[in-house]
């Protein structure tokens, strides 16, 4: 049996981690770009399990516990503030809460 | 194992980029679900089941749940029936059901074989030793980020007090 390959997996996390990015740059709908920062942290995640792997330790699993529940921390917060952005705004365009661009 | 991977790599890569490029928040739903499955794929083939298990359960349940019912509330009242016999035309379900199909052969695949021998399985077990021993203050200072993230969201999602509705 081969061992699973490292450099595979971790080019697997930088394109996820790359497309996620495209993402928040590309869409203006705040529900996608919350979608995408979900990608992009779920990336860094398998960045760590993959690591973790490489040298059979656990500690990219308990990394990626912790992202885990910042990811579902920052999905709750930022959900509610979509929900105030629409309801103040009508809409769900991040940019129409631009009022502090100088 | 490799082909397996590669698969579950195409699978994720694809679901990822139909997620990000979709104009309708559900479509885009649809593949993000696939994609965090894909990945839950992934983790298996590299020896943590734990971690494939909590993002099949927390990733593709918990926070997803949370998009839909936003989704939902965004929508409410607006041609919502007629949404909803948009949403079920079969157009807009193949293509995820496809990718899903793909996993569930890899899945089936695994389970009849004999596992992801591949690499050494770091074990749940294992896990929750170095969670409760090194990582003790990082679990402590995860419930506190949680306990703030649902304040935080209880605070932000509430609908304005009638006295204050004016200010």
């Amino acid at each position: 049996m081969t061992p699973m390959p490292v450099m595979e997996g971790l080019l697997l996390a930088a394109a996820l981690f790359v497309l996620g990015l495209l993402g928040v740059l590309v869409r203006r709908n705040i529900l996608f770009m919350l979608m995408s920062l979900e990608i992009m942290l779920n990336a860094a995640g398998l960045a760590f399990v993959v690591a973790g792997a490489r040298w059979g330790a656990p500690d990219g699993q308990a990394m990626f516990l912790i992202i885990l529940a910042v990811a579902a921390a920052e999905v709750a917060v930022g959900l509610a503030l979509a929900l105030q952005l629409f309801r103040r705004t009508g809409t769900v365009d991040a940019d129409a809460v631009a009022g502090l661009k100088g | 194992m490799q082909v397996t991977f590669y698969l579950a790599s195409v699978v994720a890569l694809l679901a990822t980029a139909m997620a990000i490029t979709r104009t309708d928040a559900v479509h885009a739903l649809l593949y993000l679900i696939v994609s965090l499955l894909a990945v839950a794929v992934v983790f298996y083939l590299y020896g943590a089941p734990l971690a494939a298990a909590l993002e099949v359960i927390v990733y593709a349940g918990a926070i997803v749940v949370l998009f839909v019912f936003v989704v939902v509330m965004l929508n409410l009242g607006r041609e919502a029936a007629e949404q909803e016999r948009r949403w079920l035309h079969p157009r807009i379900w193949v293509g995820p059901g496809l990718l899903a199909f793909v996993l569930l052969v890899e899945l089936g695949a695994l389970l009849t074989g004999d596992g992801p021998a591949a690499t050494e399985v770091v074990a749940p077990r294992e896990v929750g030793i170095a969670l409760f021993g090194p990582y003790l203050l990082a679990v402590e200072l995860v419930s506190l980020l949680l306990l703030a993230g649902i304040v935080g969201a209880y605070h932000l999602g509430r609908r304005p007090a009638p006295e204050e509705a004016g200010r």
